[in-house]
């Protein structure tokens, strides 16, 4: 009885570390704790949970309208959170997006509205490119103080997005170079249609915005996978030690990942200027950036996998809103979600090496 | 210390040692690199726990769980790599882990009454106010000392306390370690230098493989029985190597000096020269420079003046790429960080070095065909025991991933190798393949630079021997003239002045 139940004791061990090893168990795992938590907290803060999930879920899934919301939020999410994986999978910690999406947006809205006459052919592809172009070279100062002294970029990034936070708020501020004089808000002018990205799918707002997201996903997985760029960027990234004796300037690689990386996050606040606002709102973001880390990692870091994880954080997003209408559960729940996500996930490693030690079980190939 | 044993996965580190350290002593352990000397000492002060064996203090024995049981017994040990905090002042460190209190807080008061009272009697001048990362070694060191007698240590472990300090450093020390035992202190001192043990120790105990050799007065010895008992007598493996005439010069380093990564200087003006078909043995105590030379050789370090030439071209401050390119192939000596990338699979590790060559780089693109084939071909090969090509490397065995490295460079056809203690942690069989694979590169005429620790793998393998001290060639031997003493006594500084 004894030896039966310690076995199977240990049977149970033994799955728990292979979930926890086993990327996409590990994701699955990491969304239902969140969710799980979360669950439990509503009723703590006088939210029905059953209710508040039921009408999350109708708020993501439950009607074209929904559905086009969801896939609209997971837009942004989805292309910087491929600018997180990128940044990752050369070692670097690029916690920079949000700014970087704010430069993308004020470069976007910029080309967007003060030139005019071109044809949408070529004003939308420039929006289009500015916002990229912004990102980058947002992302060029952090690339360049890691590669030439060393200093570590989750500080710099960190510090660049306070300077755009203000840089962009600046911009739409009451005497700031962008703001629309004719208008009350804090906004620029509005873009002329030709640099609007065109809406999708008829009765929602969705934009060819998420077709432009999912080649990205496409492009990033090829470049890593594929690729002698991406090769070096990943072996850089794993051990710079070796990138070396290999004939890869481990400096060089942390430019050129930044500057893809920080591109990224530009685009997506293009995208989201050209698609949604088409001006340049002061904090249009409601932290795409920071969320992307939750994305990327709830994606394995495997830009395929990624566009999963965004759409469904995005879900999350939409269907928090009917959430709070209905339920009167603050949309900012979601927030614990990501949190809890993130937790888990960079939890999952050090926690499956602990129970692995202690159980004293052996990897072998 | 009475039959001490402690194994490691795969290693015997000390294999039934005895020894006995008498009080007021200085008392040096004596042994070459990995002959488990530290590990001996880390399983006296707490740190490994051991096999088998027991530990006696003032004659009854004693169970240490930690470094902390040990300096309540007043033993201390002193790290070949200090443990002190950078950004704390000597005080602080000193104090650390006891500090005197009043009323909650730190009494800093009392504590630098005490040390500056500790610090004049056994004359370690320490600035206590400096912050211990803008101070000098030597006083990082004198620190260390003062730490252990401020918790009132009186038997002090030094592991290879020279190792890292400049020559007038170390006559401070000598002197300090005089005081130390004049004030009644035990000293046991970690060294693999000949020098420091006949220049001041009282006894000395020799080991060699994990075993303890013998135990002698130093004043009953001298240099050349120590070497003999430190290097052993083994046979020399017997290695097939037909004879050759080396052909030309396929390597030139001139007047090279560099400085290693504390920016001291590692290599004093260094000049030799290889030449295809011929095996180059490099020599020495570990630290004189030979792993600065190994990474000038492959452009990883920048010489701060001197030449480096490969057939016949210039490559002083070139890049490692440009080394690379020019036919240079490299096998680091730590395998794990330089050499593979753990977590990548066995194909992706091998096209490492090709990334932007033919057939492997096709325009943007890596062909992942080309890649495997590349590496089920090495695999084939180089006789390497994986189950496919797509097993992260870290998974195989040391042996496997040192073939896998020497598989990927040989292929290369370079025309310079420059292998770096290629066998180090392997077992017998991979070490006769390594070896093998070493012998065949000379056979093919590629000229091939051996950095190691290991003198019998040097004299089986080399036609000539460099042996390296301080950062310049302290000797030259050939293979036929080279015995085991005289390049020990060489490796020691014995002959350095010549």
């Amino acid at each position: 009885m004894k030896t039966q139940s310690s076995f199977q004791h240990r049977q149970g061990i033994e799955l728990v570390v292979a979930v926890l090893e086993e990327p996409i168990a590990r994701s699955l795992l990491a969304l239902f704790l969140a969710l799980a938590v979360v669950f439990l907290v509503m009723p703590v803060l006088g939210a029905n949970p059953l209710g508040a999930y039921s009408s999350l879920f109708a708020g993501a899934f439950g009607s074209k309208q929904a559905i086009g919301e969801t896939s609209l939020a997971m837009t942004p999410l989805l292309i910087s959170s491929l600018g997180f994986a990128l940044a990752y999978k050369c070692g670097l910690f690029n916690i920079g997006l949000e700014g970087q999406i704010q430069v993308g947006a004020v470069a976007a809205a910029f080309v967007g509205y003060s030139i005019h006459g071109l044809p949408s052919a070529v004003h939308l592809p420039l929006a289009l490119a500015a916002s990229l172009a912004a990102g980058a070279i947002w992302g060029l100062g952090p690339a360049i103080l890691k590669a030439r002294f060393g200093i570590h970029e989750v500080i710099s990034t960190i510090m660049m997005n306070y300077i755009a936070f203000k840089l962009s708020a600046y911009m739409v501020s009451v005497q700031g170079p962008m703001k629309d004089r004719l208008d009350l808000m804090p906004a620029s002018p509005v873009i002329e249609s030709s640099a609007k990205l065109a809406r999708i799918m008829g009765g929602t707002r969705l934009t060819w915005g998420i077709a432009i997201a999912l080649v990205a996903a496409f492009l990033v997985w090829f470049l890593l996978s594929k690729t002698r760029l991406g090769y070096k960027l990943r072996v850089v990234g794993q051990n710079h030690f070796a990138a070396e004796v290999g004939g890869i300037r481990a400096s060089h690689y942390y430019v050129i990942a930044m500057m893809l990386s920080a591109g990224l996050g530009g685009l997506a606040g293009g995208v989201e200027t050209l698609g949604v606002h088409y001006r340049l709102l002061a904090s249009f973001s409601p932290g795409y950036g920071f969320d992307a880390i939750a994305v990327s990692l709830l994606g394995g870091l495997h830009p395929l996998y990624i566009i999963v994880s965004s759409f469904i954080f995005g879900a999350l997003r939409s269907g928090a809103i009917l959430m709070q209408a209905k339920e009167g559960m603050s949309k900012d729940i979601v927030q614990v979600i990501s949190t809890v996500i993130i937790f888990v996930m960079s939890m999952a490693d050090p926690l499956g090496r602990l129970i692995k030690r202690r159980i004293g079980l052996k990897t072998n190939a | 210390m009475r039959g001490i044993v402690k194994r490691f996965p795969g290693v015997l580190a000390n294999d039934d040692v005895d020894l006995e350290v008498t009080s007021g002593e200085v008392h040096c352990l004596l042994g070459e690199n990995g002959a488990g000397k530290t590990t001996l000492m880390n399983v006296l002060y707490g740190l490994y726990s051991r096999d088998r064996g027991e530990i006696c203090v003032d004659g009854s024995p004693v169970e240490f769980k930690g470094p902390s049981d040990a300096i309540r017994h007043g033993i201390g040990m002193v790290h070949q790599h200090f443990m002190l905090v950078p950004v704390f002042s000597v005080v602080d460190n000193i104090v650390l882990g006891s500090e005197p209190t009043r009323g909650g807080f730190i009494d800093r008061d009392r504590a630098r009454r005490e040390i500056l009272a500790l610090s004049r009697e056994y004359n370690l001048p320490v600035d206590l106010d400096a912050q211990v990362r803008d101070i000098s070694v030597g006083m990082q060191q004198r620190a260390e000392i003062l730490k252990l007698l401020y918790r009132g240590a009186r038997i002090m472990i030094l592991d290879e306390p020279t190792a890292v300090l400049t020559p007038k450093e170390v006559d401070e020390l000598f002197k300090i370690i005089c005081a130390l035992k004049s004030s009644g202190c035990t000293i046991v001192f970690i060294t693999h230098k000949l020098r420091e043990v006949m220049e001041f120790s009282d006894r000395v105990s020799v080991l060699r493989r994990g075993r303890r050799v013998a135990t002698l007065e130093t004043a009953n010895t001298d240099a050349a029985e120590l070497v003999k008992m430190m290097v052993g007598r083994e046979v020399v493996a017997h290695v097939e190597k037909s004879d050759r005439v080396p052909g030309r010069v396929v390597a030139r380093v001139d007047e090279v000096t560099a400085k290693n990564q504390r920016q001291l200087p590692a290599l004093r003006g260094l000049s030799f020269q290889v030449s295809e078909g011929e095996i180059v043995g490099i020599a020495g105590v570990e630290g004189n420079g030979q792993n600065e030379l190994a990474e000038i050789l492959t452009g990883h370090r920048k010489p701060t003046s001197g030449k480096v030439t490969l057939q016949g071209r210039d490559m002083t401050g070139r890049s490692p790429k440009e080394f690379l390119r020019a036919g240079v192939a490299y096998i680091p000596a730590d395998r794990l960080r330089d050499g593979l990338i753990a977590e990548f699979a066995l194909f992706e590790n091998t096209t490492l070095g090709y990334q932007d060559s033919l057939p492997f780089a096709k325009g943007v693109r890596l062909d992942q065909g080309e890649e495997r084939l590349f590496c089920e071909q090495i695999v084939k090969e180089f006789e390497i025991k994986a189950t496919s090509t797509s097993v992260p490397s870290g998974l195989l065995s040391g042996g496997n991933q040192q073939k896998l490295i020497i598989g990927r460079e040989l292929r290369r056809d370079p025309r310079l190798l420059v292998a770096v203690q290629p066998t180090r942690g392997l077992d017998v069989g991979a070490i006769e393949y390594v070896h093998s694979q070493l012998i065949r590169a000379r056979e093919e005429g590629k000229a091939v630079i051996l950095i190691s620790l290991e003198l019998n793998e040097i004299l089986s393998l080399s036609d000539r021997i460099l042996v390296m001290y301080e950062g310049r060639i302290a000797g030259e031997f050939t293979s036929a003239e080279a015995s085991r003493e005289e390049l020990g006594l060489c490796m020691a500084g014995g002959r350095a002045s010549q």
